[in-house]
């Protein structure tokens, strides 16, 4: 009896180690292997059977990589998105969330229903129009095209609103009666308390704009203000030819940033997309 | 205030009007007030009328023409959805995009919960588990489709090196039309997969502990635990997750344009490719906008679904 119950036992944290191993070899393995491809050179890339272990790394890839796309062009346009879309949000989404929250004025519950009517359209579904708009405005190619559409979010107004809602009352009364105006409590009161809220909107903002691809693909013609996501794309023909090795190095240099901010951060960034969902 | 040595009466002439101003102050703070609201919320407004509202009827509008960006708007009704509906290739396209949609929203489903259930203990390996699992989510599909598109090659790929030393014979899986949506749904599942997992997690965590103490206490079977216990208590969540994943799925664009292109032989080819397709490189408005709007009625019943759910939840009294 008792060693039918050993055996059950360690043949129980056998198969939960095998498959812990197996669910870590499906996650990890895809990155070490654009990885380890990244510093192989074009021999080694093509070997077959396949080399695991490279002793020499080939970093001249990478500067393949800065030869074949306008690399820190397209990172300064990454970031010029990413964060122009971010500083718009925060003066649209903020207001517009204290108002919601706080005021019921004529029409509100129409213009909240419209925000919570547009949260689920997506960019796939609005790129046709908005392209023919801004390209009868001669703003294809432009910053503005990039950044203006994402320039409020309904989703970021409903999760402030929910926050905002949550203040008491009578910590805003209390501010009315030291007459503070409206601007005032919304800076003042309501920003230090709705802070984690924002903070984790601001991060899930921009993690996916800085990975986004679709927008700054079709809404651009140039490399203007193309982005890294899209720019590392055209590295898939180098040379008249597919070099994996420089596409998995350029692909290393778009996530490596976010895969190092994730090591850092992962409770948060995880608890924030938790949230996001949770709601 | 300061003494400049003249007496209250001095000042009299200037008081007299005293009483209309504060009429009128008194009117023009209580119009400031009653704006404040509007002036709030008017910049979300505006940019949502302006790059939501307006370009869906725009392309509702256009899906009634006839246009090449060039020449003039040729009116055409309907014509554009009775060409749509004739047309065998939009069943392909539609059949693939509803193809991808219910596998890899079923598969991530099933395989995250599974997934939860099997990482939800707070332990330190299944913290690290989950953070691998979650990795994909939060980086570019651009780099997941070419990790991919590398590792599927047929010649120089390790999965199909892998399969080889397991004695099979190599896949195909981007270049056999009667694959290629299969590799599509693996790499989508593996990149969504760890959103699923995160939020079902958290959901079973929220879920009263005194209930499973309950079950402990009757010796019931771990498999029951979860039908009883565990599955309804989490299937709200479930619920808007398997929607939003749905959504996600209607619009995939990203792996199709970089893996497959749409092909071979249209095998790969969904919805809003096609709708990039046909206004981008073949000039089409009209036709695309036809798609875009079947696109819209698409996310539009999942939405309804969506909020019809969240306002019948709000109204028994569930949590929201």
């Amino acid at each position: 009896m008792q060693a039918a119950a050993v055996f059950r036992k360690t043949f129980g944290t056998a198969c939960r180690i095998a498959v812990n191993l197996l669910i870590f070899a499906i996650f990890f393995i895809p990155f070490y292997w654009m990885f380890l491809t990244a510093i192989k050179n074009l021999g080694q890339t093509l070997q077959t059977p396949p080399v695991f272990w490279v002793s020499k790394p080939h970093w001249e890839n990478f500067s393949k990589v800065f030869a074949a796309i306008p690399f820190f062009h397209m990172l300064k346009n990454n970031l010029i998105m990413t964060f122009g879309i971010m500083i718009c949000q925060f003066f649209t989404v903020i207001p517009a969330a204290y108002a919601f929250a706080r005021f019921r004025f004529a029409g509100s519950g129409f213009l909240f229903g419209l925000t919570l009517a547009t949260m689920m359209i997506p960019a796939q579904l609005v790129f046709l129009p908005l392209f023919l708009m801004f390209s009868r405005m001669g703003l294809i190619n432009s910053y503005a095209s990039l950044i203006l559409p994402w320039a409020t979010s309904s989703f970021a107004i409903f999760m402030l609103r929910q926050t905002f809602k949550q203040v008491p009352r009578e910590l805003i009364e209390a501010a009315k009666l030291d007459s503070a105006s409206e601007w005032k409590i919304i800076f003042k009161l309501m920003l230090p308390i709705a802070k984690p809220t924002i903070v984790t909107l601001g991060l899930i903002t921009f993690i996916l704009n800085w990975n986004d691809y679709f927008w700054p693909f079709v809404l651009t013609t140039n490399n203007a203000v193309r982005t890294l996501p899209v720019g590392i794309t055209s590295l898939n023909i180098v040379d008249g030819g597919v070099k994996y090795h420089i596409l998995m190095a350029g692909n290393l240099l778009l996530v490596a940033p976010v895969l190092v901010a994730f090591f850092f951060a992962q409770k948060q960034i995880i608890k924030a997309f938790t949230y996001m969902g949770g709601k | 205030m300061r003494d400049t040595g003249k007496t209250i009466e001095a000042y009299l002439p200037l008081a007299m009007p005293i009483p209309r101003m504060a009429a009128a102050e008194k009117y023009l703070r209580r119009a400031a007030r009653a704006a404040t609201p509007y002036m709030m919320v008017a910049p979300a407004i505006w940019s949502l009328c302006v790059f939501v509202v307006y370009p869906i009827l725009y392309m509702i509008w256009l899906s009634a023409f006839r246009w090449d960006m060039i020449g003039p708007k040729i009116y055409v009704g309907l014509g554009n959805f009775a060409e749509l509906f004739s047309n065998p290739d939009f069943y392909v396209v539609m059949g693939n995009t509803f193809r991808f949609m219910f596998f890899s929203v079923s598969i991530s489903i099933v395989g995250a919960l599974l997934l939860a259930v099997y990482l939800k203990a707070k332990t330190r390996t299944n913290a690290i588990l989950q953070s691998f699992i979650f990795t994909p989510y939060i980086i570019s599909m651009v780099s997941v489709a070419f990790m991919w598109v590398w590792l599927m090659n047929s010649e120089y790929g390790l999965l199909n090196f892998i399969l080889g030393k397991a004695g099979a014979s190599g896949v195909r899986w981007l270049e056999d039309a009667s694959v290629a949506m299969y590799s599509m749904i693996i790499v989508a599942v593996w990149k969504g997969l760890g959103y699923n997992v995160i939020i079902l997690i958290s959901a079973m965590h929220a879920i009263p502990n005194q209930l499973y103490e309950a079950a402990a206490l009757d010796n019931t079977k771990p498999l029951k635990t979860f039908f009883r216990i565990t599955l309804p208590m989490i299937s709200p969540t479930l619920f808007f997750l398997t929607l939003m994943n749905i959504i996600a799925a209607f619009k995939v664009f990203e792996q199709v344009a970089l893996m497959t292109g749409g092909g071979p032989i249209n095998a790969t080819n969904t919805l809003v490719f096609d709708i990039y397709q046909f206004g981008f490189k073949f000039y089409q408005l009209g036709y695309a906008s036809a798609q875009g709007v079947v696109l819209m009625a698409l996310i539009a019943v999942c939405t309804a679904a969506y909020f019809g759910a969240l306002a019948r939840r709000v109204h028994y009294g569930g949590e929201a």
